[in-house]
């Protein structure tokens, strides 16, 4: 966080002291001449899910540099003032309350867990302050919470599950099973499969379902009741070190042999990493193939990324990119940070992202920001995404009117 | 039929599993009485020592049960350090006390395990003979999990042999039973504790080390890993291996076939057993009652009513309070709403914790259905804010009571762990009901009145409904209520003669702190619009455990003061890198060096040198 | 009619009969010792009393009122006083605090909110402990006292329900020889002004032999002797089991 770099190594002496002064003096100067920098508040959870947030904050770090080496927006450059809200929603709303009344940011973004994104929504509504959430999945979030200061870049769980259903109506054999973590995520996860899937395949009949509790799936188990079913295909949510054990449970166990398996998020470097040379081959998963994704901007983003943290982005990296992105262009576009004007202008404004082009949706405020749908393999001894093809989030959305109507809740 | 087999195997090597676990953390407490809150931690080290060791080893038998060992020993040498470092000067200490030690040690742990490792999941590559499998009953069972069904008894076996063979083991088992006696028999128990200490966490290591070819070493396994172990640790009975043999069977297996009729009520089930042992087995199934320590009637500190000065002091911060508006902006107040929230929680806990003695680990569990309350009564009701708050109060002591029927009847650790059970089932109520309480999205839109919507206003208003409650708890602690509380935690055999009702007292101080914590959370509820499961998580509970302990559980002014100082504390650490090192690190000084917490330790200095 | 009348009291703890059979009454006024040597069964005779310990065969006449198997709360408020062999205070409270307690319970004040507890009772506490020479002691903290002074503050205790039965086990244990015949000759002065009838186990037989109206000897869970002090000295059998036994005078 880049507020508290050296001030723990400080030795204080009269001159550091009026250096002090004068830094602390200065922004408040060059406000008055209109010239200060723009300050974006950003709050996610730091060290509640540092595998995620970490690459991510290499992310936005590395956009904010861009934006500013290149002259920033508004002939003013940008400044995000980050926050951790340790994964506790009710901190994330003081931390936007510090944000907003002490920092003075022109705006609010960030989060990765639903429920710290949905309170920064609601804070972001009550005080009407414009709120850009990255990560949160939850379809609450553009749709039945949704509002005129919230909007969303990633593709939400309905995305995720409707990018994935095409594929999965592809696959042979009628009798599914799934697994999901129990809460919100992994609920909707599965309801919306179900539902896009029995569209596309009328004969499909789900047999058997597991719940998992978030963090603590009893894999062995949870694999022989699955097993038990005989299903031909199954549908699965679980993630992180959920994923990994119900992997490894199913390899030994041969759950996935012959057997087709759709998997949300999978593909994503921070959960296929893991499972290492264990990957199961041939899920159709939703993710980023990373470095085989040759195209300008994937491979500039690639390029700068390693240049700076010498290691290769993650999903995070990009959705941190994308946030700064997609927030520049919205000022960009409205020519000013005026909140009210923001909330009306962001809608159309088109970025750039390492995925290529995105924009804001006027109906509900998402970002068409897609995703690769593909199949898993390993090379190396490393889980890769192989047969990907990028999947534009536009087209992984209801209908407008459909929307409308989840959109009044 | 086939199917049951494989489920039962299944349910064996997941008891095994939590076995591994538990026994360490049961051996501990066994002889040292320290509720290890850091043993996750171990378990945790262990997996990731493991994971070093093992990645650099070849792959084959051998070397990895070589492999396991180290990673044991390891663990084991950390826990002597731990034990000659931090616990060995507080063996003295309340309980609570040591429990809140160990607490700091697992927020130390968790940063310095980020820092060496990285944040990512590290898994370890399983050769072959890893992945394999039998038939059993026409299908496959990992043949590891085999190795695991035999770990477990191996285990409790070679700790019986320990125990009941060797000359330590005799030892061991005395000073379980009788640590005074042991000592006055010229036994070095430094030596003896330090022992037993690096013993249970190197089974802890074990534990860690062996969960590897099955998952992952990552930065969440100590927390999770720490409620399991209670619970197995609680229904087997405190300090009983056999017993947390037994219980781990019993969940285990619980585990394996819950899964299957009952997908989605796993995460309640542990906790519905753990509750169910203790309502009908006050010491778990193979427990016996604690001896009382000799000479444990802790010199407890005389309530006497405020001296003058200190008074005067708090005029002057209530009248500072009531100011606020005049100078703090919006972010001051708010933080300011909060830490009143937070007084109020600490006070109410201190109430049932101090003089009811009850200590409680599901405090949140009130806070968190009060918040609750007032946000369906919003929503769903469509109430007006004054009667969200109102409801909060009397769903949480409701509740509180109900629960409070089984809780009471129980002490010490036993009692906080059975507050934790319930508050673990309300939060997985919580947590997994999505169509009811929003599930882990929580309930939005519940701001305040419009009336109420400065947060000027606001903020007054939570002065008045949580500094007039906390005061309102005060004011009961001097009166006749607050005596005869004391008197059913100062001697139970006494109270009982002198024709107290032991039960319904206990119960009644259980309701209203229950009560108190609730309206402290329908004020947080309105102060931050929304209401989330993580107000009823374990990590909430804690909160108002340190705040109560940082003051100093024995001082009437110690909650408020604890919670302002943990408050304060909290926020300043948040934006600094490795907070939670420095959180950790902060309580573990404060618990060597201020027994008493800042209350406490002010009060003895505000006492020298005058007449006791 | 008697204070206290037992009949057939019995209790075991799995194959020993811990109490067998005994009968007894105590009038009003009257101090009766119980005495025996260790595992004689007084401690369990006198838990069964107040209703700690529910007996298994017997009735417990109270004033003429069967009181056998009432918790110890209810027994406390017909009448029945208690003190116990390993003091029973509140250590957090101060000794005027402590009568306070038993008598906010004995005056059914327990379940208010608001007034402060010192004001209830202080001058009815201060007497009480004035009758035990404790008065002076009032401020202190029941946890820091000498152990004399503890059983005296018991004593004061135990009499805050105004009782018609005092049951003292073990009262002098612990205390200095001069101390224990003050506050026996103090019980027994009780006993007499109020017409309390007391219950006592002892070990110290200068005591016994000095205050005890009547004495009651038991072995084994039943009753061997009973008799005034003369009668039990020259009592064969309680020489053969009890004195025989090696207890003398002041032993333990």
């Amino acid at each position: 966080m880049p507020r508290n770099k050296g001030t723990e190594t400080m030795t204080v002496t009269r001159r550091t002291l009026l250096a002090a002064a004068g830094t602390l003096a200065a922004p408040a100067l060059v406000r008055a001449q209109g010239s200060a920098p723009i300050r974006i508040g950003e709050i996610n959870s730091y060290t509640a899910v540092p595998a995620f947030t970490l690459p991510y904050r290499n992310g936005w770090q590395l956009a904010v540099e861009q934006v500013n080496a290149a002259g920033g927006v508004l002939g003013r450059k940008i400044e995000v003032v980050s926050r951790d809200d340790a994964g506790k929603p009710q901190d994330a709303i003081r931390l936007a309350g510090e944000l907003v009344n002490e920092q003075k940011v022109d705006l609010l973004s960030g989060g990765f867990l639903s429920n710290v994104g949905l309170a920064l929504s609601d804070y972001a509504k009550q005080n009407k302050k414009l709120f850009i959430a990255g990560e949160p999945l939850t379809d609450a979030l553009v749709w039945s919470d949704g509002h005129r200061y919230c909007y969303r870049l990633r593709p939400s769980t309905y995305m995720q599950a409707a990018m994935l259903v095409d594929d999965a109506a592809k696959l042979p054999g009628t009798r599914w099973v799934t697994v999901a973590p129990n809460y919100e995520y992994g609920q909707s996860a599965v309801k919306w499969f179900k539902l896009l899937l029995a569209k596309k395949r009328p004969d499909v009949t789900f047999i058997g379902e597991q719940w998992p509790a978030l963090g603590k799936i009893d894999a062995g188990a949870t694999v022989a009741a699955l097993e038990a079913a005989k299903p031909d295909n199954i549908f699965n949510v679980t993630f992180g070190g959920d994923l990994t054990n119900f992997v490894r449970a199913g390899n030994t166990r041969g759950l996935f042999e012959k057997r087709g398996v759709v998997s949300v998020l999978t593909g994503e470097p921070e959960y296929l990493e893991p499972l290492g040379e264990e990957t199961p081959t041939g899920w159709i998963v939703t993710g980023y193939p990373v470095e085989s994704v040759i195209n300008t901007t994937n491979t500039a983003f690639i390029a700068a990324y390693k240049a700076r943290f010498k290691e290769m982005p993650k999903m995070g990296s990009v959705v941190g990119f994308a946030l700064i992105t997609s927030i520049v262009a919205g000022i960009a576009k409205t020519g000013a940070v005026d909140t009210e004007k923001m909330a009306d202008s962001f809608a159309g404004a088109s970025f750039d992202t390492p995925f290529g082009r995105a924009m804001w949706r006027k109906q509900d405020h998402q970002g068409t920001l897609g995703t690769y749908v593909g199949k898993t393999a390993v090379k190396d001894g490393h889980g890769v995404m192989v047969d990907w093809r990028y999947v534009d989030g536009a087209g992984a959305l209801p209908t407008d009117a459909e929307v409308a109507k989840l959109r009044q809740g | 039929m086939d199917f049951v087999v494989v489920q039962a195997l299944t349910g064996l090597a997941g008891a095994s599993s939590l076995f591994l676990v538990a026994a360490g953390l049961t051996v501990i407490f066994g002889v040292t009485r320290v509720v290890n809150f850091a043993h996750g931690s171990l378990y945790m080290l262990g997996a990731y020592i493991g994971w070093s060791i093992l990645t650099r080893l070849p792959r084959d038998p051998a070397w990895f049960a070589a492999g396991v060992l180290l990673a044991a020993l390891a663990t084991a040498a950390l826990g002597a350090l731990l034990e000659m470092g931090l616990l060995r000067r507080i063996y003295r200490a309340p309980e609570l006390l040591q429990l809140l030690a160990t607490f700091g040690v697992v927020l130390m742990v968790q940063d310095a395990a980020l820092y060496l490792w990285g944040p990512d999941e590290l898994t370890l590559p399983r050769p072959p003979w890893l992945r394999g499998f039998v038939a059993v009953a026409g299908s496959r069972f990992p043949l590891f999990d085999l190795v695991l069904i035999g770990v477990g008894p191996l285990v409790l076996g070679l700790l019986w042999l320990l125990l009941a063979r060797t000359r330590f083991g005799v030892l061991l088992r005395a000073a379980t039973q009788d640590r005074e006696m042991v000592a006055a028999l010229g036994v070095d128990q430094t030596v003896l504790f330090t022992v037993v200490f690096a013993l249970g966490a190197g089974l802890a290591g074990l534990g860690g080390v062996l969960s590897l070819p099955d998952g992952s070493a990552n930065l969440h396994i100590d927390l999770d890993v720490i409620t399991d172990a209670f619970v197995v640790v609680v229904v087997g009975g405190m300090g009983s291996l056999p017993g947390a043999f037994l219980a781990a069977l019993l969940i285990g297996e619980l585990q394996a076939f819950g899964i299957v009729l009952l997908p989605k009520i796993t995460l309640v089930l542990v906790f519905l057993v753990m509750a169910v042992v203790l309502v009908f087995r006050p010491h778990g199934l193979l427990g016996r009652p604690q001896a009382v320590a000799r000479g444990a009637a802790e010199a407890l500190a005389l309530v006497r009513p405020a001296v003058p000065a200190l008074r005067w002091l708090g005029l002057a911060v209530l009248a500072l309070a009531l100011a606020a508006p005049l100078f703090a902006g919006p972010y001051l107040l708010s933080v300011l709403t909060e830490m009143l929230v937070a007084v109020l929680f600490a006070a109410s806990l201190h109430f049932m914790m101090g003089p009811g003695g009850m200590a409680s680990f599901g405090h949140a569990a009130w806070f968190g259905i009060g918040a609750y309350a007032a946000a369906l009564a919003t929503h769903a009701l469509a109430a007006p804010m004054p009667a969200g708050l109102l409801l909060a109060p009397l769903a949480a002591g409701a509740a509180a009571g109900l629960f409070g029927w089984f809780i009471v009847r129980l002490s010490g650790v036993y009692l906080a762990m059975l507050t934790l059970a319930f508050a673990q089932i309300v939060w997985a109520v919580v947590f997994q009901w999505d169509a009811v309480t929003g599930g882990d999205n929580g309930i939005l839109g519940v701001w305040p009145a419009r009336w109420a919507g400065d947060p000027r206003v606001y903020y007054l208003l939570a002065l008045a409904l949580c500094g007039g409650a906390a005061m309102l708890l005060r004011r009961v602690l001097y009166a006749p209520f607050g005596y005869a509380l004391r008197a059913t935690r100062d001697s139970p055999l006494r109270a009982e003669a002198i024709g107290l009702h032991a039960g319904r007292i206990r119960l009644a101080a259980f309701a209203l702190a229950g009560a108190a914590a609730g309206l402290a959370g329908g004020v947080f509820a309105y102060a931050k619009g929304s209401v989330f499961p993580t107000y009823i998580a374990v990590g909430h509970s804690v909160d108002a455990l340190v705040a109560v302990l940082l003051g100093g559980v024995q001082t009437i002014a110690g909650p408020v003061v604890g919670a302002l100082a943990y408050t304060a504390l909290f926020d300043a650490l948040l934006t600094t890198s490795f907070w939670r090192f420095k959180l950790g690190a902060f309580i573990v000084l404060l618990v060597l060096f201020f027994p008493a917490g800042i209350a406490g330790a002010a009060q003895r200095l505000w006492e020298r040198g005058r007449p006791a | 009619m008697s204070v206290l009348a037992v009949s057939g009291l019995g209790k075991s703890f799995g194959a020993v009969r811990a109490v067998d059979g005994v009968s007894f009454a105590v009038a009003a006024g009257e101090m009766l010792a119980l005495i025996g040597p260790n595992g004689a069964g007084k401690s369990t005779c006198f838990n069964m009393l107040n209703g700690q310990i529910r007996p298994e065969t017997g009735r417990i006449l109270l004033g003429g009122r069967d009181i056998t198997g009432l918790p110890p709360r209810r027994v406390w408020r017909l009448g029945v006083g208690r003190t116990f062999q390993i003091t029973a205070t509140f250590a957090s409270m101060s000794v005027r605090e402590n009568v306070q307690a038993a008598l906010l319970s004995f005056h059914r004040r327990v379940w208010r909110w608001w007034r402060p507890a010192r004001g209830y009772f202080a001058a009815e506490a201060d007497a009480l402990l004035d009758q035990v020479g404790m008065r002076a002691q009032g401020d202190r903290a029941a946890g820091v006292l000498a152990y004399g002074d503890l059983k005296r503050l018991e004593l004061a205790i135990a009499l805050a329900n105004g009782p018609t039965l005092l049951l003292m086990d073990e009262p002098t244990a612990g205390m200095a020889p001069a101390e224990r015949v003050a506050l026996m000759a103090l019980a027994r002065r009780l006993a007499g002004e109020r017409g309390i009838a007391v219950l006592f186990t002892e070990h110290d037989m200068d005591v016994v032999f000095g205050v005890a109206d009547r004495i009651l000897v038991l072995d084994r869970g039943r009753v061997i002797a009973e008799g005034d002090g003369v009668a039990i000295r020259a009592d064969a059998r309680v020489r053969a089991v009890y004195l025989g036994s090696g207890a003398t005078s002041g032993g333990h």
